[in-house]
């Protein structure tokens, strides 16, 4: 299939970027789509041209870091999908695909399609852990946790971390990241300990990063490749008004 | 070639004592640094995976200053995370007769006596507080109704020791991982470095202390130095080009170590994954694995006849078209006990060998069926659903056609990398100070690595090994008596700089993913899932042929000096390039089948009494116990010269080796 890209170019974190058109041509539909960026790229290089940057890796979905916007809506409208997972098959011959990275203020252009994510990271370094040390664990079956609540918890700890939630959202909230992991943590006896400290931090952390707040359009779910649910962040809003009150009854 | 079985050259260090109390003897007599000294120390961790990312945690958190690098934007996306099916680990939860031995027996018999028998006992009881310090992380791992920890067999065993996370269980492994990382770095006792790649090692004195790296946002060159530094950066199966290895996995870390001294340990071990989606045309940057849990339920099949098969290929017939007495169930006719759950190597070179044979299902004519049709009737789709939704769905996605309808078509792909820079037993290269964990050492897995252990040889080395055996080096060490303006750093990222200069200096007509495209077709049919003394032959006279080329008529567009993605895959690749000759060489001169490494010439045949008394089958990989049961250690010795051998002699001293068979 023959395709026209319109492709976000930005040659480094502060030049200005501008959208530039590419043509797709002879494009194997069962190519993944960033399979049709490395042709279109091989014919840039062979001219010369500097090839289009962007993050990937496992390309199975599962890394979390290819992170294209496609037509406006990150990582495509295709459900359940990471860009790496959307197959051409799914365009057209003669589409015009519009490719942006994901943008947030939290998410700094670095080159191209390539953003600094590296504030989920410090998000998950405020709190998002259970402080355990290595050696000084008790006998795995001495922590029974019910299936439901095992399986609820996975529900959450499947993010990939890749931001379309927050690319998503018109607030460039990372709620939904952030209540992930917390409802991850904050339901398992493990967590148990450290349940208050962890949200008060990761929240604290998130507004310090710039994220915004979350005001119920839900567009994060809709494109979270892993299907989380927004139920994690009326959860991650319950421990931290709870989290907030305890704090305040201490002092 | 010289090659050299010396013992002073590669001691391995091993403890005395019986072999299931050596590691607790190690542990009693191990030197120590007192707590008030440990942060004196400072050590560098390369790659962020389940090795990398457990030890730098580890390490911070008994008190050493940690330096760690990853080439990923965030240590969260190493490789390790692409793992599915699980990690074993000998509690025995089931009551189904498991025990460390066994599970010590399991891993050496699967890598078919070619691994160090000391080492692999060691990984089998470090198993058991693997599952441990994982649960106390919150890792969520599967579970039974009443809360304990549900198990399910795996990868051929026949006791259920696979702990196991839906088909995630990497995935949530490395985050446990991860979040223990990001601690400690919140803590201050890590420093982390993402975006940045180890360009090449530095040596003080015949020690390893430091290593120069690339910003790859801005591409600055700069020297680290430490006390000590450990590699944990992966396989090296990108060599293929296709392989189910991510995108950015390579092998720079560990060649860039060879080229400065350390050994390479048996490099032509080369994992070929079964059950992987097909390669359906050029375009095509990289294989997806499904998990092999799908063998559990899955049966594998071709046509019988190979007009079938032809028909099937051109569209004429559907697999459902084929009736039952048509089919051939070749894992199940060939190997009853094990049938679909045969090993990895077995059941790789079994679907070759169907459709070397003319009897492949792809379109491309390299394909075999697994069909989940009895399953489904036995099951129901619920229960299958269940069991492997998310691998249905992701067959779904890259292929297009529903597994639930039709079979799912599998090929072989370049999966895991057994060989690696050799250690000691305290992982410990020759060079005194270079520490090598996970996927990028050699010892644990032999000829062969089985399922579910990958994840726990990373782990096992990050968590529990490495933090016990690095104290014994570094307690022969002053702290702090390296710094980067020491000579020896000026020199090497002098030598890096000229070699990014010349990369850049080129400015030909090819692409950098074009030179790669032509290695790994060149190893993937010489030196893959089976290899000849000509092809091996052949491989190593073409191989400076396409170096060659690659130096004269690579093109990387844009400038060093920022972001260059063609740059990067550039050095990986001249690397890889390099590499591939010391894989071929040890393929060349290791002149038996065993495990992974299938020579055509070394195979069981009717004349063989194991074939006759109908213990194996005729085809059956053949091993010389007499002559190739040791450790082949490559010494590099310079451009354009043969690398010299070394051998490590293998002493099975509990498990005598035995003809390895899944009949």
């Amino acid at each position: 299939m023959n395709l026209t890209l319109k492709v976000w170019r930005q040659s480094g974190p502060q030049a200005t970027g501008h959208i530039e058109t590419y043509a797709a041509e002879d494009i194997p539909e069962e190519a993944s789509f960033l399979e049709m960026l490395d042709i279109v790229n091989v014919g840039l290089i062979e001219i010369g041209a500097e090839p289009i940057h962007f993050d990937h890796d496992c390309r199975e979905g599962i890394c979390g870091a290819c992170s294209l916007t496609i037509d406006g809506i990150p990582h495509s409208k295709e459900t359940g999908v990471t860009t790496c997972q959307l197959h051409m098959r799914k365009f057209s011959d003669g589409d015009t695909i519009w490719i942006e990275p994901f943008r947030a203020r939290a998410f700094p252009v670095i080159k191209d399609l390539m953003v600094d994510r590296s504030a989920l990271d410090r998000v998950i370094a405020a709190g998002g852990f259970v402080d355990v040390r290595t050696g000084s664990a008790p006998e795995a079956n001495a922590i029974p946790v019910g299936k439901e609540t095992a399986d609820a918890v996975f529900d959450a700890a499947t993010c990939i971390g890749c931001g379309a939630c927050v690319a998503a959202c018109r607030n460039a909230s990372a709620m939904l990241f952030t209540g992930a992991k917390v409802y991850h943590l904050n339901n398992l006896p493990q967590g148990q300990e450290e349940k208050d400290q962890r949200v008060l931090a990761m929240v604290r952390q998130m507004d310090a990063e710039g994220f915004g707040d979350c005001s119920n359009h839900f567009e994060c779910e809709a494109v979270c490749p892993k299907g989380i649910s927004v139920d994690v962040i009326s959860k991650l809003n319950r421990d931290y008004a709870v989290a907030v009150a305890r704090e305040g009854l201490a002092d | 070639m010289d090659s050299n079985t010396s013992a002073s050259i590669l001691d391995a260090a091993i403890p005395e004592g019986p072999l299931a109390e050596k590691w607790s003897r190690y542990k009693s007599h191990a030197k120590l640094i007192n707590p008030a000294n440990k942060r004196k120390y400072s050590i560098i961790v390369v790659g962020s995976g389940l090795a990398g990312g457990s030890a730098a945690a580890t390490l911070s958190e008994l008190g050493y200053q940690v330096k760690c690098f990853c080439f990923q934007d965030s240590p969260r996306r190493a490789h390790s995370i692409a793992a599915q099916g699980g990690i074993n680990s000998a509690k025995n939860y089931q009551n189904d007769g498991d025990s460390v031995w066994r599970l010590f027996y399991d891993t050496l018999k699967g890598g078919d006596f070619r691994s160090r028998e000391a080492n692999t006992y060691r990984l089998a009881e470090v198993s058991l507080q693997i599952i441990d310090q994982c649960v106390a992380q919150g890792v969520p791992f599967a579970r039974e109704y009443g809360g304990g920890l549900a198990n399910r067999s795996f990868g051929g065993a026949q006791v259920s020791r696979t702990f196991y996370a839906r088909g995630q269980t990497g995935q949530q492994l490395l985050l446990g991982c991860y979040q223990a990382l990001e601690k400690e770095i919140s803590k201050g006792g890590v420093k982390m470095y993402p975006r940045t790649e180890m360009l090449d090692l530095v040596m003080v004195n015949g020690h390893a202390k430091g290593i120069v790296v690339r910003n790859l946002i801005t591409g600055e060159i700069s020297s680290h130095a430490a006390d000590a530094v450990i590699l944990a950066t992966g396989g090296y199966g990108n060599v293929f080009f296709l392989s189910t290895n991510a995108m950015g996995c390579n092998v720079t870390a560990a060649l860039r170590a060879y080229k400065k001294g350390a050994f390479f340990a048996n490099p032509c071990y080369t994992q070929i994954h079964p059950t992987c989606i097909p390669v359906s045309g050029d375009y095509q940057s990289k294989l997806t694995l499904m998990s092999e849990s799908l063998r559990n339920d899955g049966r594998v099949w071709v046509p019988k006849s190979r007009e079938d098969a032809a028909k099937i290929r051109r569209g004429e017939l559907k697999a459902t078209d084929i009736p039952e007495d048509s089919r051939d169930y070749y894992l199940e006719r060939k190997y009853p006990s094990f049938g679909n759950l045969a090993p990895r190597d077995i059941s790789s070179r079994s679907a070759k060998e169907a459709c070397d044979d003319g009897r492949g299902v792809a379109k491309t004519g390299l394909g075999v069926f697994l069909d989940f049709s009895d399953a489904i009737r036995r099951l129901g789709k619920d229960k299958i659903a269940e069991r492997y939704g998310n691998l249905f769905q992701m067959y779904e996605k890259i292929s297009g056609e529903n597994p639930y309808e039709v079979p799912m078509k599998i090929y072989p792909a370049v999966h895991y990398t057994m060989g690696g820079l050799w250690v000691d037993y305290n992982l410990m290269s020759n060079l005194p100070g270079l520490h090598v964990l996970g996927e990028a050492n050699f010892s644990d897995h032999g000829a062969n690595r089985l399922g579910a252990s990958a994840l726990m040889q990373g782990l096992a080395d990050g968590y529990f090994v490495i933090p016990a055996t690095i104290s014994n080096y570094l307690a022969s060490q002053k702290p702090g008596s390296v710094n980067t303006a020491m000579s020896e750093f000026r020199q090497v990222e002098q030598e890096v700089k000229e070699r990014i200069d010349t990369l850049m200096t080129v400015q030909g007509k090819r692409s950098v993913d074009s030179f790669h495209r032509d290695l790994g077709m060149l190893m993937w049919h010489n030196c893959g899932m089976s290899r000849t003394d000509a092809g091996l032959r052949e491989a190593l006279q073409k191989l400076p042929g396409i170096r060659e080329a690659f130096w004269k008529d690579v093109r990387i567009p844009g400038r060093a000096d920022g972001m260059n993605m063609e740059l990067e895959k550039a050095w990986r690749v001249a690397d890889f390039l390099d590499f591939a000759e010391v894989m071929c060489h040890d393929a060349l001169t290791r002149e038996e089948s065993c495990g992974a490494h299938f020579r055509e010439e070394h195979q069981f045949t009717e004349e063989d009494d194991v074939v006759r008394n109908g213990y194996t089958n005729p085809g059956e990989a053949k091993r010389h116990d007499d002559l190739f049961c040791h450790v082949s250690a490559w010494e590099y010795k310079g451009p354009g010269v043969d690398p010299v051998l070394h051998k490590e002699p293998l002493v099975f001293d509990e498990v005598p080796p035995s003809v390895r068979s899944y009949k």
